[in-house]
């Protein structure tokens, strides 16, 4: 159960966001930054119990500046309704930002449909049920801004893992088209490229991990690319270099590549 | 059919998004109070936006807005009875009624607000202790209820409804028709008398003595040296004074210049003004006012000049700078005026946050539900918001708040937009809350109206007397 926020005046006022993957990782990194940046914050999340700690830590010291909404991302006839209440419950809407997302194991030989398709729901559909309704919302107002968590995966299609390449890479199309559709309206829109951050996600997937940074850290740079109004960022930075000269490998070379 | 919009209150200080719906006719109204009920949201009733505060806002709900709805459909200038809808200005109105002879009884310092606004905030204008608020001179309303009824209400049909919807902050209804009477003038000018006082004891001895000699008393204070002001007396000019009152009465006579001294042009006045708005800079904007100031003279000036002060410089609320301004208005009976304003304003100056502008009037009570007047004294005053003060002016009102609620002191709630919902309730008293509270059941039972002004003042307020309704 939510407690009531009272209204926002000249002398306390309030900055509002939305947060779309909350509990865990990166999501509850950003969630405390935007908190001690004095933002209310509604969290969006799948897991209550999470999502309820999560809470309880941002709002202890006693003034109220999380909310928590139970979603899946994949059910998107919820989005409509649940994203209506919450800007009611926040009092109006300045940021939103999607960071749910899943990275399943690949099939090392033969590859699988069905955990494709589920990142697919997860990471680009889920997205896409909550950025459009987001970016009209934001487009008749004239203002708002809206950060995607995308990934470096996004960048180019490699061996290892099609289907989270595919998904990132469809978020980050999406998130461009947003930006060249919405800029023209006054709404900001900042695609964000982490590497490896230091998260269950990680932990749970093969190989080397070079530029591991921490969640607090990637939220620290997520943080300063809303303020700086930034479109494009990579977290750790070295990343924008390292993807560049990724996607600069000739075709020949990249097919026999493992990367 | 819904609009996601940004709305500020009038002094920029304020801003939240919300599901704007445009009201042209009373089929719009039923469409929104359904629209809302269907989605959940709650509605405020919203004119021209030109309140202080939050009595117009409603983030992330639905917002009403009212201003195209602004037909004058009935006057008779034999009488001087005008029905007009809502979203009406006043300066739509009195430049309808002026050339026949007529003019608004009572008017805002502003002429962009509706109508709907003015009735719904119960305003009052420079001639408040002599002709009490707006809400006095109503003949009769229409009014769309979110139970769904339609009402009439006039001082004898439906009058506990009428005395409560006139001043009650669009909480109860949203009005559709408003029956004004208008009162009748001789002349286009006003004969204005113009004096300076060195004290704030000699300028509220001023405010006493002198209102009853004339139609409209207002004060200017310089609250940085607390007492250097000047006093504006007018009296409407008697059938006969003015030699040609049909070229006074014209429109074109009340054109307020587009120019300052004739040369200086008006519209970038603002930006001028912005580098001046500090402490240091006021107090030399102020202390030059008072020179000047010290002439006393009598002069005659057209009605849109002497009653529209806010807009002589157009977009004035932007000099202020990006946190925007707020206004707290302190209502106080004549006994205890003088020894609460001078502790008011030297707490002020001591932390660092006095008001840049203080504008005093003569108030007298009025037999309104949530009525805000009383047998005294107002100081309007205008601060400055800016991050670095934010949370030291906050502290400083909510002393403004107690030490005005113990002096016996009264708050209006399209100003003040830091009082919270216990002093609000302390001030109302449990009676006068109780009496709102049925009023609210009856006509809202499903709380469809509400504004951030109703869940930060009444709703709390109201809850408080849980189990005593």
């Amino acid at each position: 159960m939510n407690p009531t926020l009272s209204p926002a005046t000249p002398l306390r006022p309030r900055r509002r966001a939305i947060l779309v993957g909350a509990s865990s990782g990166l999501g509850a990194a950003l969630a405390r930054k935007l908190a001690r940046e004095g933002w209310t914050i509604a969290l969006i999340a799948r897991r209550a119990e999470l999502l309820e700690r999560l809470q309880a830590e941002i709002n202890a010291d006693g003034i109220i500046r999380a909310l928590t909404y139970i979603h899946d991302v994949k059910r998107h006839e919820q989005v409509t309704p649940l994203l209506r209440q919450i800007v009611a419950d926040l009092g109006g809407l300045d940021l939103f930002i999607f960071n749910a997302g899943i990275n399943l194991p690949p099939g090392l030989e033969t590859l699988n449909a069905e955990t494709d398709l589920e990142m697919i729901a997860v990471n680009l559909s889920g997205a896409i049920a909550w950025l459009a309704p987001v970016a009209n919302l934001f487009k008749e107002a004239g203002e708002g801004m809206i950060v995607g968590v995308s990934s470096v995966a996004g960048d180019r299609g490699r061996y290892a893992n099609p289907g989270y390449n595919a998904s990132k890479a469809g978020l980050t199309a999406y998130l461009e088209s947003l930006r060249n559709r919405l800029s023209r309206h006054g709404v900001h829109v900042l695609t964000v490229k982490p590497g490896f951050v230091d998260t269950d996600m990680l932990r749970a997937s093969l190989g080397p991990k070079p530029f591991t940074i921490s969640p607090e850290r990637a939220a620290e740079d997520i943080y300063r690319a809303i303020r700086q109004r930034k479109q494009v960022i990579y977290t750790h930075p070295i990343w924008r270099w390292i993807m560049l000269v990724i996607r600069h490998i000739p075709s020949f070379l990249f097919r026999r590549l493992r990367i | 059919m819904t609009h996601f919009s940004i709305f500020e209150n009038f002094g920029h200080s304020l801003k939240a998004q919300a599901h704007r719906i445009e009201a042209r006719s009373v089929e719009d109204v039923e469409r929104a109070f359904r629209l809302a009920r269907q989605y959940g949201l709650t509605v405020t009733a919203r004119g021209a936006g030109r309140s202080y505060n939050d009595a117009a806002m409603n983030g992330g709900g639905m917002v009403l807005d009212f201003s195209a709805m602004n037909r004058i459909s009935e006057w008779d200038p034999k009488t001087g009875l005008v029905r007009c809808e809502p979203g009406v200005t006043i300066r739509q109105l009195w430049e309808h009624v002026l050339p026949d002879g007529w003019w608004p009884p009572v008017v805002s310092g502003t002429m962009t607000t509706t109508l709907g606004g003015c009735l719904a905030a119960n305003i009052h204008g420079k001639n408040n202790f002599h002709m009490g608020t707006i809400g006095e001179h109503v003949v009769e309303f229409t009014a769309l209820l979110p139970c769904g009824n339609l009402v009439t209400c006039s001082p004898q049909q439906n009058a506990e409804l009428f005395y409560a919807m006139i001043g009650g902050y669009g909480l109860l209804g949203v009005f559709l028709t408003i029956t004004l009477q208008m009162k009748r003038v001789f002349s286009g000018l006003l004969e204005v008398h113009a004096w300076p006082t060195s004290t704030l004891a000699d300028h509220l001895k001023s405010l006493e003595d002198h209102a009853p000699d004339f139609d409209y008393i207002v004060g200017w204070l310089d609250c940085i040296t607390i007492g250097h002001g000047q006093i504006h007396a007018a009296r409407h000019l008697h059938d006969g004074e003015d030699p040609a009152p049909q070229q006074t009465l014209s429109l074109a006579y009340q054109t307020l210049p587009s120019r300052l001294f004739g040369v200086i042009p008006k519209r970038p006045l603002h930006v001028l003004i912005r580098p001046f708005m500090n402490n240091l800079g006021i107090w030399g904007i102020n202390t030059a006012k008072y020179l000047v100031s010290l002439r006393r003279h009598v002069f005659r000036q057209s009605h849109a000049a002497f009653h529209f002060l806010l807009d002589y410089v157009p977009k004035w609320e932007l000099a202020y700078g990006s946190g925007g301004l707020i206004q707290y208005q302190s209502l106080l009976p004549k006994e205890t005026a003088l020894p609460v304003w001078t502790e008011m304003l030297a707490l002020a100056k001591r932390h660092g946050v006095p008001p840049y502008l203080g504008v005093t009037k003569r108030h007298r009570p009025d037999p309104f539900l949530l009525s805000h007047a009383v047998d005294g004294f107002s100081l309007a005053m205008d601060f400055k918001v800016t991050e670095a003060r934010r949370r030291r002016l906050w502290q400083v009102l909510q002393d403004f708040d107690r030490i005005g609620l113990e002096a016996g002191g009264r708050f209006y709630f399209v100003k003040n937009s830091e009082t919270t919902a216990e002093t609000a309730r302390a001030f109302y008293g449990k009676e006068r809350l109780l009496k709102f509270k049925q009023l609210k059941q009856r006509c809202d039972p499903d709380g469809i109206l509400q504004s951030d002004l109703y869940r930060r003042i009444f709703g709390p307020a109201l809850a408080s007397l849980d189990g005593q309704g």
